[in-house]
């Protein structure tokens, strides 16, 4: 235990405000990729966190959080896409693309201005990459009231959702309004995306996106359940990963600590990994037993 | 509340259908009244009228194409009428009457590894309009439950939905539309992709639903034989135009020439009903080929 926790772990405020907003990131995501993937919207997702770049590179050259800018743009994206057709879902493939590759493009040209214009690739780095490490205490507040809110707008319109994830013609039928519900989802998925961002970086926030909802809808079969299976495993993955990341401090070879993105995502992946030999485990019991 | 599955299905139907006094006197439920539609500046459906009536089931009889499922979509307000209209229980159809049908799509793809029981997709029929978390109660559980044994799905309550077999997911979808307690209950294309067995299974399921619970139950299907025997009423469409009554009344070879446009001959084979294009029936040819191809 004592080699677990260096000391000084949780009286470092750098950490307890990682730890914090992992753990916010996480139960976002968490809800919010589970919705994800029952849309098979992944790529979408994936789409809006790449975006990202571009907000987060001119939030870095306006010398603003990068959280505003991934922000920003994540809603401006969303709205694109859903008036190029993102429920026809070949249409939403085509503009997620069109969307995605515009601002790609833009990226690379901030992200030039940014490491020309304070010379290291410092800001590449955190923006594509993230770290837990170096969000600001005073995000807080924010960061708060931005997962709050999307884990609240959840839960509020949990059934319409649902039901209009699972299948839109059935969403349809029961008088749900199915394209009100789509674009309230996608603007939900670009705050979780940003938050994840911020987290990981724009390029890894689809992982903490969608890894732990995988893993989770392996296990169960109910979708409450998954939610709160995925904001669990997520919040692990996080929590861990900070831990370990703050060990490697004294890891070779630089000795300055290994990137806190790399454990979270890697532990992501050893959970879904996981969650596929215990279903497989659980499915082969049961077919031993009947 | 009380067990709302029950009080809905059930007993509202001995109440509303005074014993001895059959079809005539029951009010319309659904009411076409000179509905056109047009898709992509085509003419889809053209002057469709007709009534269904409260304890009947209704067949909607017409190849690929003929516009049912733009009829239903009509109905349920989700494409619009260019003139006519929908009347439901008399009224002109509104965004909160339309909440009152029960529907069952053609197409309803599940993945396999979809979240969700089937009792979660039951009980999303009930109350899918209503914000918040469904909180486990014992009157949900008890009205699933009860719907799920109504359509002989018990045991596969707690099955995952994307990987029931069409005639098992097809059982779920109708519990799910019947959750919310319809007077109508619109079908389309149940009988599509199932073996004949399971077909009748569905078919004496809905027949139960409209004669002895009062239902106004409206089915489309491409061919009218599995029907026969529990239809009430036909409404037969072609070229975009329907004919509705009787089967008596509405499958006959002047009814139908007219509504194709084209000679149509009608024919009675032990029993089962024949329409061939032209009026020669005595091509022997032409019926062995009807033949082969009803019997699969
Ligand atoms: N959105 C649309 N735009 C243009 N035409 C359409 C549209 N939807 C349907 N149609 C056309 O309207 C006609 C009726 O289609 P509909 O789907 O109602 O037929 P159907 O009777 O349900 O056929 P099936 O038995 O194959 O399901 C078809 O010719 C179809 O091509
Ligand atoms: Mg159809």
């Amino acid at each position: 235990m004592r080699a677990l926790f260096e000391p000084g772990f949780f009286a470092s405020t750098p950490v307890r405000t990682a730890l914090v907003v992992g753990a916010i990131v996480a139960l976002a995501s968490g809800v919010i990729g589970v919705l994800t993937v029952i849309r098979s919207q992944s790529f979408s997702g994936h789409a809006l966190g790449d975006v990202g770049t571009v907000g987060g590179s001119a939030a870095f050259l306006a010398n603003v959080s990068p959280l505003w800018g991934f922000l920003g743009i994540a809603v401006l994206a969303s709205g694109t896409m859903e008036l190029f057709g993102v429920e026809r879902r070949r249409g939403r493939d085509v503009a997620t693309g069109v969307v995605l590759g515009a601002a790609l493009g833009l990226s690379a040209l901030l992200l030039y201005f940014d490491t020309t214009s304070t010379s290291t690739s410092g800001a590449a780095v955190t923006i594509l990459f993230g770290s837990l490490f170096t969000v600001s205490s005073d995000l807080l507040p924010a960061l708060a009231g931005l997962g709050g809110g999307v884990l609240g707008a959840v839960l509020v319109m949990y059934r319409p959702l649902l039901l209009s994830s699972v299948s839109s013609e059935l969403a349809a039928a029961n008088g749900l309004p199915v394209r009100f519900l789509g674009v309230a989802f996608l603007v939900m998925t670009g705050i979780g995306v940003s938050l994840s961002a911020l987290a990981v970086g724009t390029i890894l926030s689809t992982a903490l996106l969608i890894g732990p909802a995988a893993a989770a809808l392996r296990l169960t079969r109910r979708p409450g359940r998954a939610m709160l299976a995925a904001g669990a495993s997520g919040l692990a993955a996080t929590w861990l990963g900070i831990l370990l990341a703050y060990d490697s401090f004294y890891w070779p070879p630089a000795r300055k600590g290994w990137p806190v993105s790399f454990f979270v995502v890697a532990l992501v992946l050893v959970f879904y990994v996981g969650s596929g030999s215990l279903s497989s485990a659980r499915s082969r019991r049961a077919r031993g037993t009947t | 509340m009380a067990r709302p599955g029950r009080r809905l299905l059930l007993a509202d139907a001995v109440s509303t259908c005074p014993p001895g006094r059959h079809g005539e006197a029951r009010a319309e439920v659904l009411a076409l009244d000179g509905v056109d539609v047009w898709l992509s500046g085509r003419k889809v459906l053209s002057e469709v009228s007709f009534a269904i009536r409260a304890g009947e089931f209704t067949g909607v009889i017409g190849s690929n194409g003929a516009g049912k499922t733009t009829m239903f979509r009509v109905v349920l307000g989700l494409e619009a009428a260019s003139s006519g209209q929908v009347l439901l229980d008399g009224e002109s159809a509104s965004h909160r009457s339309r909440r009152s049908i029960g529907y069952v799509p053609q197409k309803v793809v599940l993945e396999p590894d979809l979240p969700l029981r089937a009792r979660d997709l039951v009980g999303l029929g009930l109350d899918a309009h209503k914000l918040g978390v469904p909180w486990p109660s014992r009157a949900r559980r008890d009205a699933v439950d009860e719907m799920l044994a109504g359509v002989g799905a018990t045991s596969l309550a707690d099955a995952r939905v994307g990987t029931l077999s069409g005639g098992e997911l097809q059982r779920v979808l109708i519990a799910h539309a019947l959750m919310s307690g319809p007077r109508l209950l619109i079908l389309d294309e149940p009988l599509a992709n199932l073996d004949i067995r399971s077909g009748q299974e569905i078919v004496e399921l809905l027949a139960g639903l409209a004669h002895g619970h009062n239902v106004a139950v409206l089915m489309a299907a491409h061919d009218i034989n599995p029907l026969l025997e529990v239809m009430d009423r036909v409404v037969y469409l072609a070229g975009g135009r329907a004919a509705s009554g009787t089967v008596g009344e509405v499958v006959r070879p002047d009814v139908l020439s007219r509504l194709y446009g084209h000679p149509v001959s009608v024919l009675d084979v032990e029993g089962r009903i024949l329409v061939i294009a032209g009026s020669n029936i005595q091509a022997v040819g032409t019926l062995e080929d009807d033949l082969g191809e009803h019997r699969h």
